[in-house]
């Protein structure tokens, strides 16, 4: 009905986008530049190719089932400790891989509980490695960000509609039918998408859990070939090949990532009337326990070994812990510079497909970002002096999808349900930004802001690739003490790394939601 | 003075015509069946429907593609008229200026304009924790430091019982006549009618009449309005 619609950031969210892509496009012409098309894909490739797409299927699949139940249970129940569950769903997705892969071979690793446990009933045990640990590690990454992705839209629902639902006594299948399933068709398609083209890019997972011929992903192979071979040309037709992949999967998911528009409410706190009977309180709160299980058993491995070592760590890690936390905060910097323009720009746009730009950034190779970043580099000034504030930019464009799938459904409901009454009052530009925007957004920005500080502290890809003696993060310190076979050190590091992950996404997500009552 | 001259308004299968001017310091009510127009008519005024065809002026000069915060009429929606996250005093001061980078002069507006409207006390509170009435008011007391010569209401005390609703409207006539501004309001009671409306703009199969004195038009009302009376 209005024809005048709210134009939001249109100008910088271009230029924004226009970076972006430039960024990628420049890394893969170099990558190009340098390569020679000798040879075609070998069956050791097309074999990384299979497993790929297998693992991803399997992974997205997983995670977004799974996701529902826990979803439901938290967003209708209330309990102590609640809120630090939710806050603790945000954890393995932010908790470095190489902290949580540590975690995961306590729990479920050769030597680990579940096989220890096994043994006790005399039961063959299980292995970690290959396809099944590669598909966990990815469930245990990605599950409790589809249930934080789905409970934020049930929290979107507004209590108004609980309520009519309770007025008109529901049945617990017609409250599903009528409220959760259009949310559910609305968000389902757009976060098992986006998990599988995060897993299509999986790096550090298959590289520890991983390997060999059977188990290589496309980006494992793609390092390999960097770092080993110093094989440009099959690394450069690898890429292509992750670029058409992961890229037709961002379309494709695309296709199906329906905007998310749920009217307006009055801001009052969820408070439910249905789903009140036995038989749905016990299955809500063993699923509540079961996820718990599945996420705080790995953690509280690390906790515990991490305890014991932290004494052993030496200078140098605390050193790389400085240069994590300066990368970390470069990339939510300049994160948020892109991001906000961006969703603002999308959300107010009819056109869907611009959203592809976030995902573009995931779809191509982090690794094969860095490479292109660092011919484009070389000639000119030293790479390994920038190998820093190059990992903070890629690890801004690996988050970029993530935060605006993150802000431009709030964006575009605040526009929707106030962009009449802004417009009436001529609000627009920077006081309609500061004045509706932000306050409105602000949970939003600031769980955008802290996933990407985490992902950022976190990253083991691109800065193994730039490897330097000195210049190092800290998940590259542990990893070098790993392999220099020095655990009790790596596990203190892991713990120290734990803590500036989730200490930074807390602050940032806390900060968010701080007085964000309306 | 505003004129919509021969205006047209096409939505897919709905059209509304309409060719009517609004007089200052007069107070109009919008009556018709439901889905006839009302709001659309309003909403044309407002700038937030395109005229299909058709001009708006206002004093002569044309506002037809004017921007809705651009235009000498503020506008009461039927939901949706505060900002949760603001408070009431933030609320009013986006009437004075969209930055809220009030001067002291204009927040004593502020002040004397929720003083006026009887919310002197919840200036800091949140509309949320606001009752209907009270949220009305908060939304009355913008228009009143807005002071644009029109005041378009589109239901906005739809949710409120009958006493509140008389209360609101009264609030309504006295500002209006303090300030001096023109009332448009879409209303479906003809005691409204009675109580604050000066002229009558009938809405019905697809046109908006011209606005009659409402005491002559209600008391004999022709047999379309009649029939929508009942």
């Amino acid at each position: 009905m209005a024809h005048r619609t709210l134009q939001v950031s249109t100008k910088t969210g271009i230029s924004a986008a226009t970076l972006v892509l430039a960024l990628i496009l420049a890394a893969l012409g170099a990558v190009f530049w340098r390569a020679e098309f000798g040879s075609l894909l070998g069956p050791a490739d097309w074999a990384a190719i299979r497993f790929t797409v297998l693992q991803a299927v399997l992974s997205a699949l997983i995670s977004t089932v799974f996701a529902i139940p826990i979803a439901r249970a938290l967003a209708r129940r209330q309990f102590v400790g609640r809120s630090l569950l939710v806050t603790l769903l945000g954890a393995p997705f932010i908790l470095p891989v190489i902290v949580a892969v540590l975690g995961l071979l306590a729990v479920f690793g050769r030597a680990g509980w579940l096989n220890a446990g096994l043994a006790a009933f005399g039961l063959p045990a299980v292995s970690i490695y290959g396809l099944q640990g590669v598909v966990l590690a990815h469930v245990f990454f990605n599950l409790p960000l589809a249930t934080r992705l789905l409970l934020q839209g049930w929290q979107t629902i507004p209590a108004e509609r609980f309520r009519l639902a309770a007025q008109l006594g529901l049945t617990p299948q017609a409250v599903f039918r009528s409220i959760e399933l259009p949310l559910l068709r609305q968000i389902l398609p757009g976060t098992a998408a986006l998990i599988f083209v995060i897993c299509l890019t999986s790096f550090a997972v298959a590289l520890t859990l991983g390997g060999g011929p059977r188990a290589t992903t496309i980006e494992l192979a793609i390092y390999q070939a960097f770092r080993f071979d110093f094989d440009l040309n099959r690394a450069a037709l690898l890429s292509l090949v992750q670029l058409g992949l992961a890229g037709s999967a961002a379309v494709t998911a695309l296709w199906i990532i329906p905007s998310i528009s749920i009217g307006g409410g009055q801001d009052r706190p969820l408070k439910r009337w249905d789903a009140q009977g036995g038989v749905q309180r016990m299955l809500d709160g063993a699923v509540i326990i079961l996820a718990a299980l599945f996420l705080l058993l790995p953690l509280g491995a690390v906790l515990a070994r991490g305890l014991i070592g932290l004494p052993q760590t030496p200078a140098s890690v605390w050193q790389a812990a400085g240069n994590s936390i300066g990368v970390a905060l470069l990339s939510i910097a300049v994160l948020l510079v892109l991001a906000l323009p961006l969703a603002g720009w999308i959300a107010t746009t009819k056109r869907s497909s611009v959203e592809g730009v976030g995902l573009f950034g995931i779809a191509a190779s982090p690794l094969m970002i860095g490479t292109g970043w660092f011919i484009l580099i070389n000639p000119v000034a030293d790479p390994f002096v920038l190998a820093l504030p190059v990992t903070a930019l890629v690890n801004v464009l690996m988050a970029l999808p993530f935060a605006l799938r993150i802000l431009v459904p709030p964006l575009r409901d605040t526009v929707q349900v106030y962009g009449r009454l802004s417009q009436a009052l001529s609000l627009q530009g920077w006081p309609f930004w500061r004045w509706v925007v932000l306050p409105r957004i602000r949970p939003q920005i600031g769980f955008a802001a802290g996933l990407t500080g985490a992902l950022s502290m976190g990253d083991l890809g691109v800065i193994a690739l730039f490897a330097h003696p000195d210049r190092t993060t800290l998940p590259l310190q542990m990893y070098r003490l790993m392999g220099s076979y020095q655990m009790e050190a790596a596990a203190g590091a892991a713990l120290i790394l734990l803590a500036l992950s989730l200490g930074i996404f807390w602050l940032f997500d806390k900060g968010g939601r701080w007085h964000a009552d309306a | 003075m505003l004129t919509l001259e021969q205006g047209l308004i096409r939505q897919g299968s709905f059209s509304l015509a309409a060719n009517l001017t609004i007089e200052p310091h007069k107070k109009y009510a919008v009556i018709g069946p439901s889905g006839a127009g009302k709001s659309t008519l309003l909403g044309a005024f407002c700038g937030f429907v395109p005229l299909t065809q058709g001009k708006l002026l206002w004093q002569a000069r044309d506002i037809t593609h004017a921007a809705p915060g651009a235009r000498p009429m503020t506008m009461l929606f039927q939901d949706n008229n505060l900002f949760p996250h603001l408070s009431v005093q933030q609320n009013v001061g986006l009437g004075v200026r969209p930055d809220l980078r009030l001067s002291s002069d204009e927040k004593t507006q502020v002040e004397s304009a929720l003083a006026r409207v009887g919310l002197a006390d919840m200036a800091d509170r949140k509309p949320g924790s606001l009752s209907g009435g009270q949220q009305s008011r908060a939304a009355l007391a913008r228009v009143l430091v807005q002071a644009r010569p029109l005041v378009l209401l589109d239901e906005p005390f739809a949710a409120l019982g009958p006493a509140l609703r008389n209360e609101m409207l009264d609030l309504v006539d006295a500002l209006v006549t303090e300030t001096g501004a023109s009332l448009i309001m879409v209303t479906h009671a003809p005691e409204d009618v009675e109580r604050i409306a000066d002229e009558v703009i009938f809405v019905a199969s697809g046109t908006a009449m011209a606005p009659q004195p409402a005491r002559a038009l209600m008391e004999n009302p022709p047999s379309e309005l009649r029939a929508y009376l009942g």
